[in-house]
């Protein structure tokens, strides 16, 4: 098959980065390097990158290597974030693959006297009809991709696909399963030493006094460094530098001011700090008279919570010295181009002497402390020039002080008719932003910046526009047929716990709240929620996956149980994402148990089916942790959530049964999966707890202490 | 604080069937040992408490957090690490299921998850989906990758018990 020549638009990420030696490189040696600009963060995004080369290059998948995305050699792709991998860095493999293929069989066909119609590529061998072959391994040659992409070789159509769609073995689980050095925190380069930092004992304390006698005299410690309230050691062993940072920890004085609200009431906080309010969407108007037969309200709330990830933020630095002047640094960043930035800002150095090369890290599932512990590895590194430096955060700092996702309120009201149908909707949302990335604040979005003297506060996150799915206001715009609706956002201006990007944003809130609101509307007109949803959801796909996940769950054959519910939740990703609905089933007795989420998905196109039934189920596991146990705790000092104890998480006997089935794609194209299930999860085990219980439980998380709250009085 | 543990010492470790050779404080954790004196990477720092699972390794054949244990109480143990397990091309059971099983995505937790699994399996060759849940009850996974290890570890069982079964 020889693809057409007509020009193909290009994707984002080609028109930004469009040289084809950016994106991929064949060797002699029979290989295909691509270099992807986004990053593995254990979704298993290489694997599908991989298969989506293979794919258009006529080779199989073993033969692809992907190439660990670093500053000044990866295509800029922005950061690893918003499920949007597949569509900008899969949009951008495909049509980049597709070209070097068309370039090399040009040469080949020139090479065999043979038109480029007639050639054949079986695994890189390029064959003729007569049976003579060449192959991209004999005609590598790096000058064929020299150039910018043009974007006239038309992608094979997914009709012809035999690698995509299929579930390729994950490329990078063998050395992560046999224990191979993979990770950020197992680089072990020559020469190398590990650096601890000492945080504040609480937000906005002062450093008043410091002596650092004591652990310069422990055998090994190389250095301290102080600036202002940054406080850190290096020493050449790893237990020295903990032992080395216990000895600066208490042998500093610190001035404690509260600045944190009172946790105890946080939804009045929220509710009442100064905001920027913004409409965020509207349709129509609100309709008045004698065709609203009741108009409803209610208002749910979601704590601060925290990543978790189960291996605390770590980085390694290297600083050249003053005279060369240039640093390295490994991390496991979501942004190497922003992080690199925000480091020769916080740093003072040129952009182009800093380097930052992507490392694997544990589990993540947004901003959390991988840029911050990769300025505090330079700040170390910066004291020890030539010694390339290693920084682990303690578990306690990782719960404590990386971006929490953020606390909100929602307000969902309605007006309804005699026929329990919604004529006006309104979703108000209270909180801080969802986004203090780097690149996205004024003020240097490192965390250590903020404690260095003259260092400024990580300012209060803003709001990315709705069209990119926004933030508080992800999923707040109803997906329902409503003829009118209004979204109103309140941003606070004030941030006193750091919030950034989790998994979903603003979509966890925003869909429990709306589906829990759903299922009161639909119980109040004494209607099946199933059904209520229905009457009012036209998109096709959007009925699709809530009638597939009704049906394989059982729905219409349940037969209520004492102290058993069932509930289902339903949501677009970002309006514009996958389709996604769970009916969760719950039992509650003496604790609240999710036995079973039934999950349907529409993602288009699915790469590799297995990668992304793990990723939903995966998403739909960590958002019935959030449902169930999940808040972070502080007093007016602190946070006091540091440890396992005090932030649990779901554990093994505690998991639900998952089932996940995925919709044909249909010829759709392909959407992320990684945040689809959030929001409808905790949606469907809140529907289901009220049908368990007949409670309608409006905070999470879904603890004893909310539930005997939620009862009446 | 032990005051000897402050004074570095040359002790030797029995690791994964090797006798090896380190110099640091007697109380040192054992987890910075295999990792930085060993170069045994595959023993992860997830809290060092002892409360997630991530650092375990088999002391004496009992699947224990490495992070809080010092280095003194090891000294005349055997020590098994991840790597330890099974060789590059035979693979241990259990690791061989958890890849067929794709039973992982970021991986973090799984050397911990792995040693409790084995500990497990060495104890019973036939456990229920609920008693293997008991048995990683206490080691922690972020991802949600919990019900594809289950279904790991039980084809591991099974795989091991055949396995007896040629054998006798």
């Amino acid at each position: 098959m020889n693809p057409a020549k007509r020009a193909v638009a290009l994707p984002p990420s080609v028109a930004a980065n469009p040289r084809l030696g950016d994106w991929l490189r064949v060797l002699p040696s029979g290989v295909v390097e691509i270099r992807p600009g986004k990053v593995e963060l254990g979704q298993g995004v290489l694997t599908a990158l991989s298969q989506v080369a293979a794919e258009e290059l006529d080779i199989s998948v073993a033969r692809v290597r992907t190439v660990p995305p670093a500053t000044g050699v990866s295509p800029d792709e922005g950061y690893t974030a918003g499920s949007l991998s597949i569509q900008h860095s899969g949009g951008a493999i495909r049509l980049v693959c597709a070209e070097a293929r068309g370039r090399y069989l040009a040469v080949a066909a020139a090479t065999l006297g043979v038109p480029e119609s007639k050639l054949t590529v079986a695994d890189g061998q390029i064959l003729a009809p007569d049976g003579r072959s060449t192959s991209y391994w004999e005609l590598a040659d790096d000058a064929l991709l020299d150039r910018a992409a043009g974007g006239e070789w038309q992608p094979k159509a997914s009709a012809a696909y035999r690698v995509v769609g299929t579930s390729v073995p994950r490329l990078d689980l063998p050395d992560k399963l046999t224990g191979r050095p993979r990770f950020a925190h197992d680089l072990s380069p020559e020469g190398l030493c590990y650096g601890r930092v000492v945080r504040p004992p609480s937000r906005g304390a002062t450093l008043t006094g410091l002596d650092t006698t004591m652990a310069l005299a422990l055998p090994g410690v190389l250095t301290v460094v102080r600036d202002g309230g940054f406080l850190g050691v290096v020493a050449e062993r790893e237990e020295v530098a903990l032992r080395a940072a216990d000895r600066l920890r208490a042998d500093a004085t610190w001035e404690r001011r509260p600045t944190l609200p009172d946790s105890g009431d946080l939804p009045a906080f929220l509710r009442s700090a100064p905001a920027e309010t913004i409409v965020l969407a509207e349709r129509g108007t609100r309709p008045t008279g004698e065709q609203i037969a009741t108009s409803v309200e209610a208002t749910y709330h979601r704590p601060y919570l925290a990543h978790a990830s189960m291996g605390p933020s770590s980085a390694t630095a290297l600083f050249r010295g003053r005279e060369d002047g240039r640093l390295m640094v490994w991390s496991h960043t979501q942004g190497i181009y922003m992080l690199r930035a925000e480091l020769a800002r916080a740093l003072g150095l040129a952009e182009d002497v800093v380097t930052v090369a992507h490392t694997e890290g544990p589990g993540c599932y947004g901003h959390n402390g991988a840029d911050d512990v990769a300025l505090d590895a330079a700040l170390l590194a910066m004291a020890v020039p030539g010694r390339p430096v290693q920084v682990v955060w303690s578990r306690a700092d990782e719960l404590t002080w990386a971006p929490f996702g953020a606390a909100a309120v929602a307000r969902v009201a309605a007006d309804v008719d005699a026929a329990g149908k919604v004529l006006c909707w309104h979703h108000e949302i209270w909180g801080n932003g969802h986004s203090t990335r780097p690149g996205s604040t004024r003020s240097v979005a490192l965390l250590a910046n903020a404690h260095r003297a003259g260092g400024e506060e990580i300012e209060a996150a803003a709001e990315p526009p709705m069209a990119r799915g926004g933030g508080a206001g992800r999923n707040s715009v109803p997906d329902y047929d409503f003829p009118a609706y209004r979204v109103v956002n309140h941003r606070l201006l004030d941030m006193p716990l750091r919030t950034s990007a989790l998994r979903s944003l603003g979509a966890f809130l925003n869909v429990f709240a709306a589906e829990s609101f759903m299922d009161e509307l639909a119980l109040a007109a004494g209607r099946d929620p199933v059904e209520y949803r229905l009457a009012c959801l036209s998109d096709p796909r959007a009925r699709a996956v809530v009638e597939s996940a009704a049906r394989r769950s059982g729905w219409d054959s349940w037969s209520a149980a004492d102290s058993v519910g069932h509930g289902i939740g339903f949501a677009r990703y970002k309006n514009t994402s996958a389709y996604c609905a769970v009916v969760a089933e719950v039992e509650a007795v003496s604790e609240i148990r999710v036995r079973r989420l039934t999950i349907a998905v529409d993602a288009g196109l699915v790469i590799n089916p297995d990668g992304a039934a793990n990723q939903v189920e995966g998403g739909a596991i960590q958002a019935t942790s959030w449902a169930l146990k999940e808040q972070v705790r502080f007093d007016r000092y602190r946070v006091t959530s540091d440890t396992w104890q005090a932030y649990p998480i779901l554990r093994f006997s505690e998991v639900p049964a998952v089932d996940v089935e995925l919709l044909p794609g249909n010829g759709n194209p392909a959407l992320g999966v990684g945040e689809t299930a959030q929001g409808p999860t905790v949606a469907a085990i809140a529907n289901a707890l009220n049908d368990a219980l007949g409670v309608r439980v409006r905070a999470l998380p879904f603890t004893e202490e909310n539930i005997v709250a939620a009862m009446p009085e | 604080m032990n005051n000897d543990g402050l004074i570095a010492s040359s002790v030797s470790v029995l690791v994964n069937g090797q006798r090896r050779e380190v110099r640091t404080e007697q109380d040192t954790a054992l987890l910075y040992v295999l990792r930085n004196h060993l170069g045994l990477k595959g023993t992860r720092f997830g809290c060092g408490t002892g409360l997630c699972g991530a650092c375990m390794v088999l002391i004496g054949g009992r699947a224990t957090h490495s992070c809080d244990t010092p280095l003194w109480a090891v000294l005349d143990k055997e020590i098994t690490t991840v790597e330890g397990l099974g060789a590059a091309d035979r693979p241990h059971p259990v690791t061989e299921a958890l890849i067929e099983g794709q039973a992982a995505q970021c991986g973090y937790c799984m050397s911990g998850v792995t040693i409790a699994a084995v500990e497990l399996l060495r104890r019973n060759d036939d456990p229920s989906d609920a008693e293997v849940r008991a048995a990683l009850d206490g080691n922690l996974c972020r991802c949600g990758a919990h019900n594809r290890i289950v279904r790991a570890v039980l084809a591991a069982a099974a795989e091991l018990r055949a396995g007896r079964g040629d054998a006798a």
